[in-house]
């Protein structure tokens, strides 16, 4: 009898389940979804993700003490896996000092100048992607929540503007092939619908950790445009732009992408 | 110290088959790629990798300029007696580095 009456409760629930999932269904696509087999199971086991690599470096470098302030950045936050959990899934966010928003690594930048008295670290510099893996770590499988500010709304504005702007002597936008070809082919890759949700990723082709930014100006080069330099205001209002649109969607940072 | 991911189990019954996987963190640099100002990059690459089982060699390979940065290996052994196995990893310009892992093998 208990089984019987289990059986029902389970198949109740997963009526529940199925309804929901047709109801409310998700259509976004991470990039994820797209790779091979092969490449999928290196990301998701962290003795294979090479990204797992660039996390160590953020670990120790966490622990350990910059600059003239002798401070860690464990000195003031703690431990990271629960003072940073979500902290990623939030960026960019507004700075009220600069009056614009900042990225993950713009924010641990300043943190280091500011706080811990350290020069700054160079874009995509091993350290600076170490610490950005390592905090977005906390973040892995929670949803990307862009702060509701409105502060940001007019930058979130321009970032659309741009994703929609024809550039380069290619003469394309961002959404000419991520919103209006996904799922198609590019040569031999398939168009992903621009999710940034395993940002920084390890890139096969780069053999290397790449933060969103080395990505838009990947895309940049390849319809032949100039890129913005590395901290553009242009490509932190991109970037915003994208969290918002994959707003909700998991993070799966560090990201293996082929 | 080049950063390391290695996997494999700590523990093994005798005769299991037990696989271990390890990926070390080096730019394998070809040596036939130019670099920002034209000229060409030294060759830079992890030339063997080798694993010591209580000091017996069970795997060894030879790693050349076609190999990627990062490089991953994996292998099976037999898990015979209890003890150490010692990963290393030798290549260009001296690099050299070891890694040892703990197995305890019961009957």
């Amino acid at each position: 009898m208990t089984r019987i009456l289990v059986c029902l409760l389970l198949s109740l629930s997963l009526g529940n389940a199925c309804a929901q999932n047709t109801a409310g269904k998700d259509s976004r696509r991470s990039g994820f979804e797209d790779m091979g087999a092969a490449t999928q199971a290196m990301q998701k086991d962290d003795a294979l993700n090479p990204g797992m690599l660039w996390v160590q470096d953020g670990e120790a470098l966490w622990k350990q003490p910059a600059g003239a302030s002798g401070k860690a950045c464990i000195s003031c936050h703690a431990a990271a896996p629960g003072s940073m959990r979500g902290v990623a899934a939030r960026y960019p966010a507004f700075d009220a000092g600069l009056s614009r928003p900042v990225t993950l690594g713009q924010r641990i930048n300043q943190c280091r100048q500011q706080h811990q008295q350290a020069a700054p670290l160079r874009p995509e510099s091993q350290e600076l992607l170490g610490l950005e893996a390592y905090v977005a770590l906390q973040s892995r499988g929670l949803p990307l929540a862009p702060p509701d500010d409105a502060r940001l709304e007019p930058f979130r504005q321009r970032g659309r503007q741009l994703f929609a702007q024809r550039i380069g002597q290619l003469n394309l936008s961002c959404a000419q092939c991520h919103d209006g070809l996904p799922g198609k082919r590019l040569a031999g890759n398939v168009i992903p619908e621009a999710h940034p949700t395993g940002y920084p990723v390890y890139r096969l082709e780069w053999q290397a950790m790449g933060s969103l930014q080395r990505r838009l100006r990947g895309c940049m080069s390849g319809v032949r445009a100039e890129p913005f330099a590395y901290g553009a205001q242009e490509l932190v209002e991109l970037e915003l732009y994208l969290k918002t649109r994959a707003k909700g969607m998991a993070m799966e940072a560090p990201g293996v992408r082929p | 110290m080049a950063r390391t991911l290695i996997n494999a189990p700590s523990t093994a019954r005798r005769g299991e088959v037990i696989e271990i996987r390890a990926t070390i963190g080096h730019p394998m640099e070809t040596g036939f790629r130019a670099g920002e100002d034209g000229k060409v990059l030294p060759r830079n690459i992890i030339q063997t990798f080798s694993c010591r089982y209580n000091g017996e060699l069970v795997f060894s390979a030879e790693l050349f300029s076609a190999v990627s940065a990062n490089p991953y290996v994996a292998f099976h052994t037999v898990a015979t007696d209890s003890g150490t196995l010692v990963l290393s990893w030798e290549g260009d310009n001296g690099f050299s580095q070891a890694e040892s892992i703990k197995l305890v093998v019961t009957a």
